[in-house]
C-alpha cells in the first residue's frame, strides 16, 4: 500500500514523468518554446491523467485482463477528444497554438503507463492523487523548460498569456529588454534537448549531493 | 474446453464493445454540446483575419457567407478546392480574399490570405500558417515584422513585372535578414494570385 505522501513525492520528484521516467518527451520537446505553451499542454495532460486514472481505477474490479490495454486506450482517447473539443469551445486561440499536440496526448506513454502500472491496481482516491501528482510533475517541467527557452530565446516571459487567461492578461507579459536580439538555438528543437538535459542534470546533481558529501547532521550538528 | 474459451473470448469482445460504445457516446455528446461554440469561435477568428485585410467600413455584406468555391489552380498554388470570400458595399463588388498557397517555402507550404480589390490592387496579405524557421523566415508574420505590409496597394503594373521579386533577384521587395527563400516564395505567390484574379475577374463576382 502506497501512502499519499509517497505518491506525492513520486509524482513530483523521485519518479517524475519527464525527468526520471523520460516519458511523453515528444510533446514536451515540441511545445515548450514559451511558458504559456508549456502550461497549456501541461494542464491538458494533467486533466487527462487524473480522469484516465480515476476511470481505470473505477473499472479495475471487472475489466477483463486480456482486453484491458485496448480498454485503457479507448478511455484515454475518449478523454483526450473531449478535452480537445472543450478547449476548442472555451480557449479557441490557445487551441490554434497547441492544437496539433492535443491529440498526441493519447500517445503519451506516461498516461497508459500510470493506468496500467498504478491505477489498475489501486483504489480510486490514490489513483486520482497519483494522476494529479504525476500531472503536476510533468506540468512543472513543461513550465520550467518553457520559461527557460522563452527567456533565453525571445527575452520575454508570459508572452501570449492572453490566449489562456483572456485579454486582461496581456499585461502579464514581461519583456526584459526590447533590444534583445533573441537566441535562435533556444527556440529551435536542439534548444529543447539542451534545456531538458540541463534540467535532468540539475535534478541528478541535487539528488546525489548528500551522498557525495556525507556529513550526517546527527553526528556533526555544528558543522552544517 | 473449446466452448469455455469461446465463451471467454465472447465476453471479452462484449466488454470491449461496451467501452467503445460508451466512449463514442461521450465524445458524440460533447461534440453535440460544444458544436455551436466551436463554430462561433471559428467564425470569429475567420472574421478577425478577413478584417485585418479589409477594414469593416469598406464592406457591408456578410463576407463569411458570401463565398465562392474555386477549383484547384497552379496560380493559387492549390491542389484542392479553396474558398474565396467576396466583399461588397451596397451590392457592388469591393474585393475578393483568396486562400493562396506558396508551395515553395523553406520549410514546405506557406498558407496565405490575399485580398485583391476589384481594380486589381492588393488590399492586404497575411500569413495564415507556415513552418518557416523561427527568428529568420517567420518575419513574414505580421506579429514579427511589418514586411508583409509591403504588398499593400501593389498591383501587376506597380511595380512592373520585373519588379515582382525580392531585391536579391533584382526586384523591389526586401528580403528578410538571413532569409531569402521564404520571402521569394511569398512574393511569387502574391504575384500569381494577382494573375489569377486578372484572368478570372469576370467570374469571381457572378
Amino acid at each position: 500500500m502506497t501512502t499519499n505522501t509517497e505518491i506525492t513525492r513520486d509524482g513530483l520528484w523521485s519518479n517524475n514523468v519527464a525527468l526520471v521516467q523520460l516519458l511523453g518527451l515528444c510533446p514536451l520537446l515540441a511545445v515548450t518554446s514559451t511558458l504559456v505553451n508549456g502550461i497549456g499542454l501541461g494542464l491538458a495532460t494533467l486533466i487527462t491523467l487524473v480522469l484516465s486514472n480515476t476511470i481505470v481505477s473505477l473499472i479495475r474490479g471487472f475489466v477483463r485482463k486480456e482486453v484491458r490495454l485496448p480498454v485503457f486506450v479507448l478511455i484515454i482517447a475518449s478523454v483526450v477528444t473531449i478535452i480537445e473539443l472543450g478547449m476548442k469551445a472555451l480557449f479557441y486561440d490557445l487551441y490554434l497554438v497547441l492544437g496539433i499536440f492535443i491529440p498526441l496526448i493519447v500517445t503519451n506513454c506516461a498516461i497508459i503507463g500510470r493506468a496500467e502500472g498504478f491505477a489498475s491496481r489501486n483504489p480510486v482516491i490514490p489513483a486520482a492523487l497519483d494522476g494529479l501528482m504525476m500531472g503536476l510533475g510533468f506540468l512543472a517541467v513543461l513550465a520550467l523548460l518553457g520559461a527557460m527557452r522563452e527567456i533565453i530565446g525571445f527575452g520575454t516571459l508570459f508572452s501570449n498569456a492572453e490566449l489562456m487567461f483572456g485579454a486582461g492578461a496581456h499585461s502579464l507579459t514581461i519583456e526584459f529588454n526590447p533590444d534583445y536580439p533573441g537566441f535562435l538555438l533556444a527556440v529551435l528543437p536542439p534548444g529543447a534537448f539542451f534545456g531538458l538535459a540541463l534540467l535532468i542534470a540539475a535534478k541528478n546533481w541535487f539528488d546525489l549531493r548528500p551522498a557525495r558529501d556525507p556529513a550526517p547532521a546527527s553526528t556533526l550538528p555544528e558543522s552544517a | 474446453m473449446i466452448a469455455g474459451y469461446r465463451r471467454q473470448i465472447l465476453l471479452s469482445g462484449l466488454f470491449l464493445w461496451l467501452f467503445a460504445v460508451a466512449g463514442t457516446a461521450l465524445v458524440a455528446l460533447t461534440d453535440y454540446s460544444s458544436r455551436d461554440a466551436i463554430a462561433a469561435n471559428e467564425r470569429r477568428v475567420l472574421l478577425r483575419n478577413l478584417h485585418a485585410l479589409l477594414p469593416r467600413d469598406e464592406l457591408d455584406n456578410d463576407i463569411v457567407a458570401d463565398t465562392l468555391l474555386l477549383p484547384p489552380s497552379p496560380l493559387l498554388g492549390t491542389a484542392e478546392e479553396t474558398v474565396a470570400y467576396r466583399a461588397r458595399l451596397d451590392g457592388e463588388p469591393v474585393a475578393v480574399i483568396f486562400n493562396s498557397v506558396a508551395p515553395d517555402g523553406y520549410n514546405g507550404r506557406i498558407y496565405l490570405l490575399v485580398g485583391v480589390y476589384v481594380d486589381g490592387s492588393i488590399a492586404g496579405v497575411r500569413v495564415v500558417r507556415h513552418a518557416e524557421t523561427p527568428g529568420l523566415g517567420d518575419g513574414i508574420e505580421i506579429k514579427k515584422s511589418p514586411w508583409i505590409k509591403s504588398f499593400d496597394g501593389k498591383s501587376l503594373n506597380d511595380p512592373r513585372p520585373s519588379g515582382w521579386a525580392v531585391k536579391r533577384d533584382g526586384g523591389e521587395f526586401d528580403q528578410l535578414t538571413g532569409a531569402t527563400i521564404t520571402p521569394r516564395a511569398v512574393v511569387a505567390a502574391v504575384r500569381n494570385t494577382l494573375l489569377y484574379y486578372r484572368r478570372n475577374a469576370d467570374m469571381l463576382f457572378r
